[in-house]
C-alpha cells in the first residue's frame, strides 16, 4: 500500500496536469476506423458520442484493433505494416511503428505481454512487446522450397498462443509462445485450399478457417491438436454454381447462439447453420446478398448480417430460436460493420458512402442516432479486451 | 461490312469517357471495394498492386478484360455486370497513369 499510493497520486496529478478534470473509466470507450483518411474516432457508448479524433494512422483499409488488459491501450493494425498503440485516456497515439510493406490482422496474447501482427508482404507474423512495441519474434510464413504465404486468420488462444492460416500453402499453425525465447510452432498441412480467414470459438477450444478455394471449413480441436485438422461441412455447396466474390467474408465476429453457429457462405447467398456439438450442418438461412459479417447479439438471440458489393446498403436480421428473420433495415450505402455494446441492447453500425455512424436498439429495431465520421469502417468497442480471440 | 460496323461501334464505345459524375462513382469502386482486395492505396493486399510500376508492362486492353471478366481460380471477380468495356478501360488507364 505505501509503496503503491505515491505512485496513484502521481498518475491522478499526471491525469489533472493534461487536463482531464475528472477521472474517467475506459469500460464504455471504443474506436471507429475512419478509413480514407487514416484516422480515429473515438466513441462512448454511455451516452453514445464522439468524443475526438486522432490522425496520423497511415492506410487504415481493413484495419482492426485489439485492447490491452486494463482496457486503457488500444493497438491497430493498418494495411500499411503500421501498428499504432492509441492511448484511450489521452486520446492519443501514445506509440506507432511501421513494421512491415503489408497487414491484415493481429491479436494480443492471454497474459496481454505480445501483441502479433500478421503480414501479406512478406508473409508472417511478428511478435512485438505489448509495452514497448519492441520486435520479440519473427515467424515466417515459409513453405514448400522457400515460398512466402500471406497469412489470414490470427488469433489469440489460451497458453499463450497465437494460432493462424497460411493462405497460400493451405496450412493451419500454432505457435507457442511460452517461451519467449523459444516460441514453438507446430504446422498442420493440407487443410484445404485458400483458408481466406478464422475464428476460435469464444471457449478457446475450436480453431476454424473458412476456405475459399473450396467448399467448407478446417477445424483445429485445441484441446486436442493431435487428431488434427478435419473438414466439416465438407459440401455445403456441391451442386450449386458458386458466383463471383466481391469481399471476402469475415469470420472473426461469427455468431454463436446456444449450439448453434452462424457462419457466412462464400459465393452464396446463404448464411450456414452448424450444430457445434458435433459441427454437423444444421440449416442455412437464405439471405439476400453474399453475406461479410455475421454478427450475435450478445445474449445470443439475434443475429446481424451484411453484406458484399453490391447488396452492401442493407442488414438483415434474425431471430435464433424461429431461424426467421425479423427485419431489413436500410442503413445506406456502404454498411461495412456492426459493433453491439457489451450486453446487446444496442448496436453501432458504420455507413460508409454516406459518412454516418448509426446506432439501433436492438429491440424495437429502430435507429435512435446519427453521428458523422469519414468513411467508417471497423468499429471495435473495449470489453474486447476481456474476449478469448477477439 | 457488318463485321466493320461493329467494329467501329465498339471503337467508338471504347474511346468514349465516362462524364465526370460516372468518373467519381468509378474512383469510388476503385478505392473501396476494389480496395477491400487491393488496398485503400492499391499497393496490395490479397490481390495483387495496382500501381504504375506494377503495371507498366501490361497493356490497358489486358487489364481491362481482367477487370470485366475477372481471372476464374483466383478471387478476382468480374466486375462486368457493373462496368462497362468503355469504363474498364478508363479503369484500366487510371491504373497505369496512377490513381492520385
Ligand atoms: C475479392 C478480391 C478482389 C477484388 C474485390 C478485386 N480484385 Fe482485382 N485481383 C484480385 C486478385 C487475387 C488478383 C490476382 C489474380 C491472379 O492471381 O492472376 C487480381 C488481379 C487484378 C488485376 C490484374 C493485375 C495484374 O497485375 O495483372 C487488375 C487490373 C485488377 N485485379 C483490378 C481490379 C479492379 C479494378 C477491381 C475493382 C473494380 C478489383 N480488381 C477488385 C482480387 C480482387
Amino acid at each position: 500500500m505505501t509503496r503503491i499510493r505515491p505512485i496513484l497520486t502521481a498518475l491522478l496529478l499526471g491525469l489533472t496536469a493534461v487536463g482531464h478534470a475528472e477521472t474517467r473509466a475506459t469500460g464504455d470507450l471504443g474506436l471507429v476506423i475512419e478509413r480514407a483518411d487514416g484516422g480515429l474516432k473515438m466513441i462512448e457508448t454511455s451516452g453514445n458520442t464522439v468524443l475526438s479524433s486522432i490522425e496520423g494512422l497511415g492506410d487504415l483499409s481493413h484495419a482492426s484493433a485489439v485492447f490491452s488488459r486494463d482496457e486503457r491501450f488500444a493497438y491497430i493494425f493498418g494495411r500499411d505494416g503500421g501498428l499504432t498503440k492509441v492511448d484511450m485516456l489521452q486520446g492519443k497515439i501514445a506509440k506507432r511503428i511501421v513494421q512491415s510493406g503489408n497487414s491484415i490482422g493481429g491479436a494480443i496474447s492471454q497474459d496481454g505481454r505480445l501483441v502479433a501482427v500478421s503480414n501479406y508482404e512478406p508473409g508472417g507474423v511478428r511478435i512485438f512487446d505489448a509495452d514497448t512495441l519492441e520486435s520479440v519474434a519473427d515467424l515466417p510464413a515459409d513453405y514448400g522450397d522457400g515460398k512466402l504465404s500471406k497469412v489470414v486468420g490470427l488469433v489469440d488462444a489460451p497458453g499463450n498462443r497465437f494460432v493462424y492460416s497460411l493462405w497460400d500453402a493451405g496450412e493451419i499453425r500454432i505457435a507457442d509462445m511460452s517461451d519467449l525465447a523459444n516460441p514453438k510452432v507446430r504446422k498442420f498441412e493440407n487443410i484445404g485450399k485458400q483458408p481466406y480467414d478464422a475464428l476460435i470459438t469464444p471457449d478457446g477450444r475450436y480453431y476454424i478457417a473458412g476456405l475459399f478455394g473450396e467448399d467448407g471449413l478446417a477445424l483445429l480441436d485445441l484441446w486436442q491438436p493431435d487428431q488434427g485438422v478435419r473438414r466439416i461441412l465438407p459440401d455445403y455447396g456441391r451442386n450449386d454454381e458458386k458466383m463471383p466474390v466481391y469481399k471476402m467474408p469475415h469470420l472473426e465476429g461469427w455468431a454463436m447462439a446456444g449450439d448453434r453457429a452462424f457462419v457466412p457462405a462464400v459465393g452464396r447467398n446463404q448464411v450456414l447453420i452448424v450444430n457445434s456439438n458435433d459441427w454437423s450442418e444444421a440449416g442455412r438461412l437464405e439471405v439476400s446478398g453474399q453475406p461479410v459479417f455475421v454478427m450475435a447479439r450478445p445474449d445470443g438471440r439475434q443475429v446481424w448480417i451484411n453484406f458484399a458489393f453490391p447488396n452492401n446498403d442493407r442488414i438483415e436480421v434474425f431471430d435464433t430460436l424461429t431461424l426467421e428473420r425479423i427485419t431489413t433495415l436500410h442503413p445506406g450505402k456502404g454498411v461495412l460493420h456492426m459493433e453491439f455494446e457489451p450486453r446487446g441492447e444496442e448496436v453501432w453500425v458504420s455507413v460508409r458512402d454516406d459518412d454516418q455512424l448509426q446506432i439501433y436498439d436492438t429491440a424495437t429495431l429502430k435507429q435512435v442516432k446519427t453521428m458523422p465520421a469519414r468513411k467508417p469502417s471497423g468499429i471495435f468497442l473495449t470489453h474486447r479486451a476481456h474476449k478469448i480471440g477477439l | 461490312m457488318l463485321a466493320s460496323a461493329l467494329a467501329l461501334s465498339t471503337f467508338a464505345i471504347a474511346q468514349a469517357e465516362p462524364n465526370p459524375e460516372r468518373q467519381q462513382e468509378l474512383r469510388q469502386l476503385l478505392l473501396h471495394d476494389c480496395g477491400s482486395c487491393h488496398g485503400l492505396t492499391l499497393k496490395g493486399g490479397l490481390g495483387p498492386p495496382l500501381l504504375p510500376t506494377t503495371l507498366h508492362d501490361k497493356p490497358a486492353e489486358y487489364l481491362a478484360a481482367t477487370i470485366r471478366y475477372g481471372r476464374p481460380g483466383t478471387p478476382m471477380p468480374p466486375w462486368g455486370p457493373f462496368v462497362s468495356d468503355a469504363e474498364a478501360m478508363w479503369l484500366a488507364k487510371l491504373l497505369k497513369e496512377g490513381v492520385q
